[in-house]
């Protein structure tokens, strides 16, 4: 146990300031604002590539085609002819997240870059989340008034059970830009903690001596594997983000 | 018992509950898969209601991870 060295595995997740210091300013260029940047880069030069409309599509335009038809026709799914009218948002969401978590999980620590995955944020996730229910809550009440309360009763509650079900279906719908949130946040940094973890098997095994090189290749194969999993789990988490952000929308236009 | 010793423990029976998603979401996709075997036609349709039920089995077990994660770094 001698000149063990502690894994921490929460450094990735740290802010740290670009310029100036984090108690000084409230407005202050973070590594969370630069990843942000980049992303928001990516997005507009993917969509831009293929946003030519050519009548023959190129690979590219077909790709970009393929992304907002998906979209498109997971929100008329569900919502209906009038979901139209959300797809940006939800497309936007879907976009961001899909391209934030996959850029988290590239190796730019290869080229001496500080990555970071700006999804691993409560703060972002939350805001996002935030957006989404303030969209439900304000689509809600435009088109439906104070009927939008209905949304808490089910069809055919007893009067006996009302408030009891009234209570339960209000707290299940606060709760949601929470989960919301909470969702996506925890998938990332629970599997870049994964990551971590095991890499640092990697380093230390090499070390160690011994039997350690034999457990370094062990969690490399495991890393590998998990690696796979975890890009099938950007993919997941951004659009089940898209698909419960466009349910709730649904809830609003369409009240049950 | 210290702090320390307790705060891993305690985040250790927390860690249980990923676990127990790990059932509620393994049972989710095998339910899934059992009836999209018997009508292969219909499955296609379902896959949004698939991955909601996927969310919250998720989700529970995420929310154990959290608290893992705050005990372990409460001070």
């Amino acid at each position: 146990m001698a000149a063990e060295t502690k894994i921490d595995p929460m450094h990735q997740f740290q802010i740290s300031p670009l310029a100036g210091h984090l108690d000084g300013s409230p407005f202050v260029f973070t590594n969370s604002a630069l990843w942000m940047f980049v992303v928001l880069a990516l997005v507009w030069l993917f969509m831009l590539g293929g946003m030519k409309r050519q009548l023959v599509p190129t690979r590219w335009q077909a790709m970009v085609e393929g992304m907002t038809g998906f979209v498109t026709s997971m929100v008329a799914t569900n919502i209906g002819p009038e979901g139209k009218k959300f797809v940006p948002w939800v497309f936007t969401i879907f976009m961001f997240i899909l391209f934030a978590n996959l850029l988290g999980l590239m190796p730019f620590a290869l080229v001496g870059a500080q990555p970071f995955t700006v999804t691993s944020q409560f703060t972002v996730t939350g805001v996002m989340a935030i957006i989404s229910f303030s969209i439900v809550l304000i689509v809600g009440f435009w088109r439906h008034g104070f009927h939008f309360f209905k949304l808490f009763i089910p069809h055919g509650t007893p009067i006996g059970l009302l408030p009891l079900i009234f209570l339960i279906e209000l707290l299940s719908f606060m709760v949601r830009p929470f989960s919301l949130a909470l969702r996506l946040f925890v998938a990332m940094i629970a599997g870049h903690i994964l990551v971590e973890v095991f890499g640092s098997f990697v380093v230390q095994g090499l070390n160690a001596g011994g039997i350690g090189p034999a457990i370094s290749l062990l969690s490399f194969v495991f890393i590998a594997g998990v690696m796979a999993l975890e890009v099938l789990v950007c993919a997941i988490q951004a659009y089940v983000f898209a698909l419960l952000t466009s349910l709730y929308i649904n809830d609003a236009v369409n009240l049950h | 018992m210290d702090l320390a010793s307790a705060q891993v423990i305690g985040a250790g029976l927390a860690a249980v509950g990923v676990g127990a998603a790990a059932i509620g979401v393994g049972n989710v996709f095998g339910s899934f898969l059992e009836s999209a075997i018997r009508n292969p036609a219909a499955a296609d349709s379902q896959q949004g209601r698939l991955f909601i039920g996927f969310a919250a089995a998720e989700l529970l077990g995420l929310i154990a991870f959290a608290v893992a994660m705050i005990i372990l770094y409460a001070r």
